[in-house]
């Protein structure tokens, strides 16, 4: 089992992203995601400044891959995409069937999350346009999952998005500008003022979701660990962890500890939960309603 | 000039296929009762002997009839996906609107004459990743998810020989179709799985001594106070807390009305316009299907001319989510 770490989806100052992939350059990760991924505004880290991050990580050992964006609407948008595509230098991970078309038969990629592959039909398209790695929805189950490997006749690479606030859409629209009253053109960049989104309650104030500009996340935080054994009989290869504000790097030394070593894999499980900022879930690969946390969670 | 823009009107039932047929559209779709389609609703949509009927009710007066088979086949169950498009084809459907780009290629390879719509729920917010559809399984058109500015649109007109289709009237998803998990998240019930979203047997209406709660699965969606109107508890449609403010954090509820846009969409080339509502009454698809009929009658004569009839308006209003309406995306300023 590999471990890699998804691409920042919240907006940081620069100064803090360099100083966090500095640190990420030092850790126990396999596979580091690198790009912007949510929204076309943040420029904090322009594409040759991830391209001068992806250099130092690769130098560090790191596999390193460029994400591309996953709603992508403007021609500017598209400009991006096609320096991503054609970067010459790295892997891409596809998050739009847009980027797919111009990967296709000409470039290897990985099948980002935000791509809709729900069977081994549609799995074994990509592998046949150039997809070595799937990364599947955020709400597919471990049963769904484990038909799907078993049917496609060619299984890649498969990696599961096993830690952190889970992306669960997009939209045309910022829901953190819309909270300041501001439009997403004069958004004022409030989102470097919420480092891992801002938190939707409930009226009786249940944590519900996480607004990060134009995506909305789940407010609980997916954790994976305790299911590490069932995941790797499953099929799954690398597992996810997806940068949060706090902990993210003592996360993945818990995974490391329960992937290197199976008989520490129930400590480093009890030992993650006090690293959750709020509450843990793991519904989606239990086949539940995302939000549920079963008693391993 | 452009050829004239398609009225695709919604079909849930036989009663509402007629009523969309018989108050001027040009197509109707519908989905069978399965969750090969995105409106997998109790009492929903029309089985083969129902939709065969519908097929000769809308053909015999020159209207086409789409099959929606939007949702995403899972394994163990492809064949149900691929039954759904060869009924397509026995019943002589005039096009399937589609999501899945597996379930594309088998429908391109064993009827090759087959008209394929891309479904909204394909999320091709993009000429690259329509062309993706159009290069490779031939899709005829394809129906934009509600995220683009007018100008966004004509830009994905310019670039690509897909026909464009795009929302006219109704329930508005904020999120890009296709990519929104917050229902399954919440009741476990998926648009992309199951053909459903925040579905009625996760709603509960308790009345509580300080108002009217709706709950989705338990999750409290929102509180009506005495007076307040309460609307159906869609999950991004409720009011929310987000830093210290109670408010409608995502969206009011809300239908889209984009027929202030008519000369502008058929200025910029957009193919047909499309009604959502399978799963509201017949009446609601006649009052809707008829007013957008005379405008779409009224814009071919008067060109950039035209104004929607004020009457118009106000009979859609009525009709709509919560009694009010949005331009969504298509004006900047929404987003």
């Amino acid at each position: 089992m590999k471990l890699a770490l998804g691409p920042l989806l919240y907006y940081w100052p620069r100064q803090e992203v360099l100083l966090f992939y500095d640190a990420v350059a030092l850790s126990p990760v396999d596979v580091v995601y690198l790009g912007e991924v949510v929204c076309s505004r943040r420029h904090e880290l322009r594409l040759p400044d991830w391209q001068a991050l992806a250099r130092m990580l690769a130098d560090a050992g790191k596999e390193v891959v460029l994400s591309t964006q996953a709603l992508i609407e403007s021609e500017s948008d598209l400009k991006t995409l096609r320096r991503i595509v054609g970067n010459g230098e790295f892997l891409v991970e596809a998050n739009d069937m847009g980027a797919v078309h111009l990967l296709a038969g000409s470039t290897p990629f990985v099948a980002g999350t935000h791509l809709n592959v729900y069977n081994a039909e549609t799995l074994a398209l990509l592998i046949e346009l150039g997809a070595r790695r799937w990364v599947p929805p955020v709400e597919m189950p471990q049963a769904m999952l484990q038909a799907l490997l078993r049917e496609a006749p060619r299984p890649p690479e498969c990696e599961v998005f096993a830690y952190g606030r889970m992306p669960l859409a997009f939209s045309a629209r910022c829901f953190t500008a819309r909270r300041y009253n501001l439009q997403k053109d004069s958004c004022a960049f409030r989102c470097l003022d919420h480092r891992e989104g801002l938190l939707l309650k409930t009226r009786e104030g249940q944590p519900f979701l996480a607004l990060n500009g134009t995506q909305t996340q789940s407010a609980a935080v997916c954790n994976l660990l305790a299911h590490l054994p069932e995941l790797g009989q499953s099929g799954v290869g690398i597992m996810r962890i997806s940068p949060q504000a706090r902990h993210t790097l003592d996360v993945v030394a818990l995974f490391r500890e329960g992937i290197d070593n199976a008989s520490r894999l129930d400590d480093a499980a009890r030992r993650i939960q006090a690293l959750v900022p709020d509450v843990a879930c793991d519904g989606f690969w239990r086949g539940r309603p995302g939000m549920e946390a079963g008693a391993s969670s | 000039m452009h050829a004239p823009m398609e009225l695709v009107c919604p079909a849930g039932s036989l009663p509402a296929l007629r009523a969309a047929v018989d108050n001027g559209a040009d197509c109707v779709y519908l989905g069978l009762r399965d969750n090969t389609n995105a409106r997998n609703f109790a009492g929903l949509n029309l089985d083969p002997t129902a939709a065969q009927e519908g097929v000769r009710y809308a053909h015999r007066r020159g209207v086409k009839v789409l099959l929606a088979i939007n949702t995403f086949p899972q394994p163990g169950a492809w064949q149900r996906w691929t039954s759904a498009v060869d009924t397509a084809v026995q019943l002589e459907f005039d096009a399937i609107i589609i999501a899945d780009a597996g379930l594309m290629r088998y429908a391109a390879r064993k009827y090759p004459e087959l008209r394929l719509h891309l479904s909204v729920q394909g999320s091709a917010t993009n000429y690259e990743a329509i062309n993706f559809y159009r290069t490779r399984f031939n899709v005829q058109r394809a129906v934009l998810p509600r995220v683009l500015s007018v100008s966004q649109v004509e830009q994905v007109i310019r670039n690509t020989e897909a026909e464009i289709e795009v929302f006219g009237f109704g329930s508005l998803c904020v999120m890009v179709e296709g990519r929104c998990a917050l229902s399954a998240f919440a009741t476990g019930h998926s648009p992309n799985t199951t053909g459903a979203c925040s579905p009625a047997a996760a709603v509960r209406w308790q009345e509580k001594p300080d108002g009217l709660e709706s709950r989705l699965n338990g999750i409290l969606i929102d509180k009506y106070r005495e007076g307040e109107r309460a609307a159906y508890p869609t999950l991004c449609k409720g009011r929310f807390k987000v830093a210290g403010e109670t408010y409608y954090a995502i969206e009011e509820p809300a239908s889209l009305n984009a027929l202030t846009l008519l000369p502008e969409l058929v200025r910029i080339g957009v193919r047909a316009v499309k009604i959502e509502g399978r799963q509201r009454s017949p009446a609601y698809v006649a009052t809707v299907t008829r007013i957008w009929r005379q405008a779409l009658d009224a814009c071919a004569r008067r060109g950039e001319a035209f104004s929607p009839a004020p009457a118009w308006m106000a009979a859609l209003r009525g009709v709509s989510e919560g009694q009010q309406d949005t331009l969504g995306a298509y004006y900047r300023p929404w987003k």
